[in-house]
C-alpha cells in the first residue's frame, strides 16, 4: 500500500489550473524529488498534499485514510510535515530554542505552566538529539536570525524532524545557497533518507541534486503531470527534454 | 552564569528590602518605593503579553483599575479584610480579562490594540457613570487597608513601611511565579507566537488559546498591581481605568525594554522617579518623559535594559 496517494487531484485558482487531474502515489522509504518549469505547479502540488488547499476535485488519501478534507495540523499529527520555499523560523530564538519548542509540541505540553523533571529533562535530551542530528550541535545557542542561510533552513528541518514525520516534503531545500551550504543540505537528506528511513518529497530546481539524489523523479508541467520514473527513465524521456528544452536538459 | 545571575538577583531583592532605610537618604519616601514595586510588578505582567507573547495591549489599565475598585470596595462595602479585598480585586481583574479574552485573542497588531482600548473605556464610563456605588468622577474613598491578623500577632500595615514589606512579599511571589510560567512550555509558545505565529500555527498549536491565556494572565496580576495600589494610597479613581495610565504603562515598558524580564520594572522607576522630582519643579514633566522616550526608541529600540544586556533575550 502507496504511503501517499493523489486520485485524479485538480486545484484551481479562478481561470488558473495550478494542477490538473494529477494522480500520484509514493511508498514508505521512498526519496523522490518533484520538478517542473516555473508555474508547473508544484508548490500547489504540495499544497494540496499538507492541506494549504483543499482540492477542487480528487482525493488524497494519507496510509490508507482520505485526508481531503482534514485540517494542515490534523496532517501534521498524522506526520506529514513540511518546510517552505520561505525559511520559516522563529528568527529571535536560539537554535535551542527553535527545536525545544517544536518538541514541546510534538508532545502536546505547550500549555503547561509547569512540567516535572523527568518531563523536561526527556525534551532536553530530545532537542539536543536533533540539533545533533542535523549536525548544528556546535551552533545550538546561536540566534537564528544571525546564522547563515544554509543553516537556517537547516534549523527549519530540525524543526520539522521534531514532529516525527512518517512523509517530509521539501519546498526547495537548497534554494539561494553556496556550494558548501548545498552539499551539506544534500548530504542532510541523504542521510535522513538511508539511516532513518524518512519517506522524503522534495521539490528542487537543481537537477545535478535531482538526479544526484532521488530515488524516482515526478515531472509536473502547467499543472499536469509529464512524466515519472527512475531517473535514467526520466532524462531518456522525450517530453521532458521537450519541457526543459534550453533549460537543465543540456546539462 | 546562571549562578551569577542568581547572585545579582539576591542583591537586587536584599537591596529592595533594606530600601525604607536607604531611599530617605536619596531623597525618596517609603511610599515611592512602594509605588515603583507595585507598578513594576504591573508592568512585568503586561510585559508578559506585550514582550513575550507579542500582543500589544493599549487597555490594561482597565485590569489595573479593576483590581484597584474590587479592593476598595470590598473593604467599603463588604467586609474590613486586607486578604479578601486583594483577593477580590485580583479576580475581578482577572476574570474580566478571560471574560474578554476571546474578543481579543483573534486580533493582531493595531486591532489588537484597538479592541484592548476600547474594552478600558467601556469599564472607564461604567465607573464614571455609576457613581452612588464608584464615587464617580472623584473616585472611590472612604476605606483603609486593615492590619494583617496572624493567629497570636497582629500586623498593622497601616503603617507604610510595613505596608512596603507586604507589598514586596506580594512582588516577589509575583516575579517568581511569572519567571516559572516564561521558563514553562506556556511560556516558550507566547514567545513563538511572537516570533512567527503563522509557523507556531502550521506546527499545531492553538495560537489564540495561548493569547488568551497571555492576556488572562497578565491581566490578573496587572489587577493585583491595582488592588495594591488602592490601599497604598486608600483611595481610587477613573484615572486608573484610562486608557492614558495604559499608555503609561506601555511607555514604561518600553523605557526598561521589553525584551527583557526586568526591563519593565526599571522603567516603572524611571518613569514613577520622574514623575515624583521633576513634577515638583515642572508642571511639564512629561515633556522630559516624552524626550527620553522618543530618545530610547530611536537609539535604542530595546530599552535601557536592552542595551546594558547586549543581547536581552528570553529569561528562561
Amino acid at each position: 500500500m502507496s504511503l501517499l496517494r493523489l486520485d485524479s487531484v485538480s486545484r484551481h485558482f479562478g481561470k488558473l489550473q495550478a494542477v490538473q487531474d494529477v494522480s500520484f502515489a509514493m511508498d514508505a522509504g521512498e526519496l523522490r524529488a518533484i520538478i517542473g518549469p516555473n508555474g508547473a505547479g508544484k508548490t500547489t502540488f504540495f499544497n494540496l498534499i499538507t492541506g494549504f488547499v483543499p482540492p477542487t476535485s480528487g482525493d488524497v488519501w494519507f496510509d490508507g485514510e482520505s485526508i481531503r478534507d482534514k485540517p494542515v495540523v490534523y496532517r501534521v499529527r498524522k506526520g506529514i510535515v513540511r518546510t517552505f520555499q520561505i525559511t520559516e523560523v522563529f528568527p529571535d530564538l536560539s537554535v535551542y530554542e527553535n527545536v525545544r519548542f517544536g518538541v514541546e509540541t510534538a508532545q502536546g505540553v505547550n500549555g503547561r505552566p509547569w512540567l516535572p523533571r523527568d518531563k523536561r529533562t526527556a525534551i532536553a535530551r530530545r532537542t539536543d538529539e536533533l540539533i545533533e542530528v542535523v549536525g548544528l550541535a556546535a551552533k545550538a545557542d546561536r540566534v537564528v536570525s544571525e546564522l547563515a542561510h544554509g543553516d537556517q533552513r537547516v534549523v527549519e528541518i530540525a524543526v520539522a524532524l521534531t514532529m516525527n514525520p512518517r512523509l517530509l516534503l521539501l519546498d526547495e531545500p537548497t534554494a539561494g545557497m553556496g556550494d558548501a551550504e548545498t552539499d551539506h543540505m544534500v548530504n542532510l537528506i541523504r542521510r535522513l533518507h538511508s539511516e532513518r528511513g524518512l519517506s522524503i518529497l522534495f521539490i528542487e530546481h537543481d537537477m545535478q541534486i535531482v538526479f544526484g539524489i532521488a530515488q524516482k523523479i515526478t515531472v509536473l508541467d502547467r499543472g499536469r503531470l509529464l512524466a515519472e520514473g527512475t531517473p535514467a527513465e526520466v532524462s531518456a524521456n522525450e517530453a521532458v527534454r521537450a519541457a526543459y528544452l534550453g533549460e537543465e536538459a543540456k546539462a | 552564569m546562571m549562578r551569577r545571575e542568581n547572585a545579582l538577583m539576591l542583591a537586587g531583592w536584599i537591596v529592595l528590602a533594606l530600601l525604607p532605610l536607604w531611599l530617605p537618604y536619596v531623597g525618596g519616601y517609603t511610599a515611592l518605593g512602594t509605588k515603583v514595586l507595585i507598578y513594576g510588578m504591573g508592568v512585568m505582567a503586561l510585559n508578559l503579553l506585550l514582550g513575550f507573547a507579542g500582543g500589544l495591549s493599549f487597555g490594561h489599565a482597565a485590569y489595573f483599575g479593576l483590581g484597584a475598585y474590587g479592593a476598595g470596595m470590598t473593604l467599603k462595602y463588604l467586609a474590613p479584610s486586607t486578604p479578601l479585598a486583594l483577593l477580590v480585586g485580583t479576580l475581578a481583574g482577572g476574570i474580566a480579562a478571560t471574560v474578554f479574552g476571546p474578543l481579543v485573542m483573534r486580533r493582531r497588531g493595531i486591532y489588537f490594540a484597538m479592541i484592548t482600548i476600547a474594552i478600558g473605556q467601556l469599564l472607564y464610563f461604567v465607573a464614571v457613570r455609576w457613581n452612588n456605588v464608584t464615587g464617580g468622577e472623584d473616585g472611590l474613598a472612604g476605606f483603609e487597608r486593615q492590619p494583617l491578623h496572624f493567629p497570636g500577632w497582629v500586623f498593622d500595615i497601616r503603617n507604610e513601611t510595613k505596608y512596603f514589606y507586604v507589598v514586596l512579599a506580594c512582588f516577589t511571589v509575583a516575579v517568581i511565579l511569572m519567571r516559572m510560567l516564561l521558563a514553562s512550555p506556556l511560556g516558550h509558545t507566547w514567545v513563538a507566537i511572537r516570533e512567527n505565529r503563522r509557523r507556531a500555527q502550521f506546527l499545531g498549536v492553538r495560537v489564540d488559546l495561548y493569547v488568551w491565556a497571555a492576556f488572562a494572565i497578565s491581566a490578573t496580576f496587572m489587577a493585583l498591581a491595582g488592588a495594591l495600589n488602592a490601599l497604598l494610597f486608600n483611595f481610587t479613581s477613573p484615572q486608573d481605568l484610562h486608557w492614558i495610565l495604559s499608555g503609561d504603562f506601555v511607555i514604561m515598558i518600553v523605557l526598561g525594554g521589553m525584551r527583557n524580564f526586568w526591563g519593565p520594572l526599571l522603567g516603572a522607576l524611571i518613569y514613577i522617579f520622574a514623575q515624583d522630582y521633576l513634577s515638583s519643579v515642572t508642571d511639564n514633566w512629561m515633556t522630559f518623559i516624552g524626550l527620553l522616550f522618543v530618545a530610547i526608541v530611536l537609539l535604542f529600540p530595546r530599552g535601557i535594559l536592552g542595551l546594558l544586556r547586549r543581547r536581552g533575550r528570553a529569561a528562561a
